[in-house]
């Protein structure tokens, strides 16, 4: 399944490429640690690794390594509001559970 | 839900590990919290959308109420409603002038007290209330707390400026991660850094304070290679030029704490509808008195005609400190919401004769540099920038003769510590007073006392030979710590220059300016004091020599030995520099012979009893 994002999304990603005056796209990742197990990553991307599968969606580049891709195969990145805070979010339909802010996660 | 932020490659934080951090422009008139979100900075905004939070707080008998909510009560309570506390903060009630605030100030033990019908305030916690909110609105806006925060201070900020608004952060419950001075951080924002070079001046005009800088940029490295300014000139002095012209022309009772608060919220607003339209007409009643007025640009323009001239002036000046023309410069920012005065533009412009940077939002670009900056600190950047500062003003010791000694000059790059020997005037002296000054004067009279320690415990030994190292340090912040050690005991003794709230800042432009224009008269005072401080010197020699040894002397040598050493000091009290010298050359002439009995009698005295090939030369 592939990785996607939604047109809100990606409108901000580009922006955001835009005005840090760099970049090739993001990249979507799982780091293990966290209060349930993994964490998200979600970074500006300036050099593909050669593992990396490219996803493409709304114009934005989305890299993911073939490690990572086992835990959020098939996630929507969405960007969101809440109150004053906003920012991106991970709709992945591999998550069993999560801890309470949501931050770290298990499959 | 957590929200995520895009982050730099690899510096993606562990979960509940933010590193939240923000940068805040506390303003004199206005206030902004920004924060690097996604790599981008912005201003953070409050609930009702706005971006400035009006540095204003009002007190009542049960609430504190800060921003538009208590400028509201400016009009219909104005002693209760406290803006441009920054220009009361690390101050003492003898620094300012109580005419220009609305508000009933009285000194609390080297404070200013403020009193509300919320009890006494001084301008710390004032600051911390306006604080408090900047951090409540970034913590609402970025989702959680938040690991720390710049601030910036105007570049003039003395020591004890720079310490009270610390004091403010903390009580506001903020770490503070650096003060940064405010043109540094502008130059940020307008990512000087990614230039590989050249030479920028900052022109930043705000609510309350004016301060140019002229930066140097090289490799994308800052250096701020020289500062001016007026830490009491602002839009509220252009604001105030128009109410005292409304005063002189319809005779309103300034003196009433409410109509002056009525004509300064009027004059405000014609300044600002200058900005952008010609001319602009009022009509008024204030006080009983109808005001009907056409205001136009090429009017108010002539009303602020000195004021103007005082900031060029100051441009000028900076020039000249970094040795530079304007030709020289690469560019001009303007900063401080002030500069949209089309009249300040057109003369900078003029000075320069070329476009001024000012596509940013003036009101804005400090606080954004001042979270771009916050953002490297946390280590969320793309890359690390350094930021240099420098003294504004000399930090020295006091020497015999109340004579300054320079230890760090002004305009030194920090942080800087610099050390100096200074050793004892008198023999068998313990304890040296080490009395810190900071200005650019040659008396510690004309000079600022920052502060004041003794150095105890010195081994007794004759004049000269104690060796007494002081070390003057400033941190990024620009705090001064001084310490002093006697280099053979390591006995050490040092102060923190810290809280004596309200040195007396007001006088720096002054003090500056006083230092140019009294140069002579300070080298005048200096020399004498030094010819001074010599006589007295050879004056407790000889009478030490003729209480040990006068039996070496006839009696004609002892009474003039002794005329001489009267006459020196009767002319000792007077100011003739040339006459004290003279009659030190007399006496100094008149006893070498009797210098040189007294050596033959103490080489005998070593030598006696004691055969030749004992004696080590």
């Amino acid at each position: 399944m592939p990785i996607s994002m939604t047109e809100k999304a990606a409108s901000r990603a580009k922006n955001y490429l835009e005005s840090r005056g760099k970049g090739m796209g993001l990249k979507l990742a799982v780091k293990t640690t966290g209060c349930s197990g993994m964490a998200y990553v979600l970074e500006f991307v300036d050099e593909a690794s050669p593992d990396d599968q490219i996803f493409e969606s709304h114009g934005i580049k989305i890299l993911v390594d073939p490690k990572s891709l086992i835990y959020i195969d098939g996630t929507e990145l969405d960007f969101v509001r809440e109150g004053l805070n906003e920012g991106f979010q991970f709709n992945n339909p591999n998550v069993k559970d999560s801890c309470g802010c949501g931050e770290s996660f298990t499959v | 839900m957590a929200l995520l932020q895009i982050s730099e490659p690899g510096k993606s934080t562990m979960p509940h590990e933010h590193r939240r951090v923000i940068g805040i422009d506390l303003g004199t008139t206005n206030s902004l919290v920004a924060s690097v979100i996604s790599g981008s900075p912005a201003i953070l905004i409050q609930d009702d959308k706005s971006n400035l939070l009006p540095s204003v707080v009002y007190y009542s008998k049960n609430t504190v109420q800060v921003g538009n909510e208590a400028r509201d009560h400016q009009s219909n309570d104005a002693e209760n409603t406290i803006s441009s506390v920054k220009r009361l903060i690390g101050k003492t009630i003898d620094d300012v002038n109580q005419v220009n605030f609305p508000l009933n100030l009285s000194d609390g033990d080297g404070v200013i007290n403020i009193k509300t019908s919320n009890g006494m305030k001084n301008p710390i916690e004032v600051s911390a209330e306006i604080l408090k909110m900047l951090r409540t609105v970034a913590e609402n806006n970025l989702g959680g707390e938040l690991m720390g925060a710049v601030v910036t201070v105007p570049a003039y900020f003395d020591d004890a400026q720079r310490q009270a608004t610390k004091d403010a952060c903390q009580l506001a419950g903020l770490n503070i991660l650096r003060l940064i001075n405010e043109p540094t951080a502008a130059a940020v924002a307008y990512g000087l850094d990614k230039k590989s070079m050249g030479q920028f001046v900052v022109f930043d005009l705000g609510g309350g304070t004016f301060d140019v800088s002229i930066l140097n940029l090289s490799k994308g490295l800052f250096e701020v290679l020289a500062t001016h300014g007026d830490a009491n000139l602002g839009g509220d002095d252009f604001d105030q030029a128009i109410v005292n012209f409304l005063n002189n022309k319809y005779k309103l009772n300034i003196k009433d704490i409410e109509v002056q608060s009525m004509i300064s919220i009027l004059a405000r607003e014609i300044k600002e509808s200058l900005s952008n339209k010609k001319e602009v007409e009022i009509l008024k009643e204030i006080n009983g008195k109808e005001i009907k007025e056409t205001f136009t640009q090429q009017q108010f323009k002539a009303l602020v005609n000195d004021l103007i001239e005082q900031t060029l002036k100051a441009t000028k000046n900076a020039l000249n400190d970094a040795k530079l023309s304007t030709d020289q410069i690469d560019g001009v920012i303007m900063v401080g919401g002030s500069t949209r005065m089309p009249c300040i533009q057109e003369a900078v412009g003029n000075l320069f004769k070329q476009d001024l940077l000012n596509d940013l939002n003036p009101d804005e670009v400090v606080a954004l540099g001042a979270a771009i900056q916050a953002n490297i600190l946390a280590g969320n950047g793309q890359e690390d920038i350094l930021l240099l500062d420098v003294t504004p003003l000399s930090l020295g010791i006091e020497t015999m003769g109340s004579i300054v000694e320079r230890i760090i000059p002004r305009n030194t790059t920090l942080p800087i510590a610099m050390a100096q020997e200074f050793t004892t005037y008198k023999d068998g002296q313990t304890a040296m007073i080490i009395h810190v000054v900071q200005g650019e004067r040659d008396l510690v009279d004309d000079c600022r006392s920052l502060a004041k320690f003794t150095l105890k415990k010195i081994p007794p030994m004759v004049a000269g030979a104690a060796k007494i190292k002081v070390t003057f340090q400033v941190d990024t912040d620009g705090l001064l710590s001084v310490s002093a050690e006697e280099t053979t005991t390591n006995e050490k003794a040092s102060i923190e220059v810290k809280p004596s709230y309200g040195l007396s800042e007001d006088n720096i432009k002054t003090m500056l300016q006083s230092s140019y224009d009294l140069a002579e008269e300070d080298k005048i005072s200096r020399a004498l004091a030094e010819t001074k401080v010599e006589a007295n010197q050879l004056i407790e020699l000889t009478q030490k020599a003729l209480d040990a040894d006068k039996d070496l002397l006839s009696d004609s040598e002892l009474t003039s030995i002794k005329n001489d050493l009267k006459d020196l000091i009767n002319v000792l009290n007077s100011s003739n520099n040339d006459k004290i010298k003279e009659a030190t050359k007399q006496l100094n002439t008149k006893s070498e012979p009797f210098a040189a009995k007294r050596m033959d009698r103490s080489i005998q005295k070593a030598l006696t009893g004691k055969s030749i090939n004992k004696l080590e030369f």
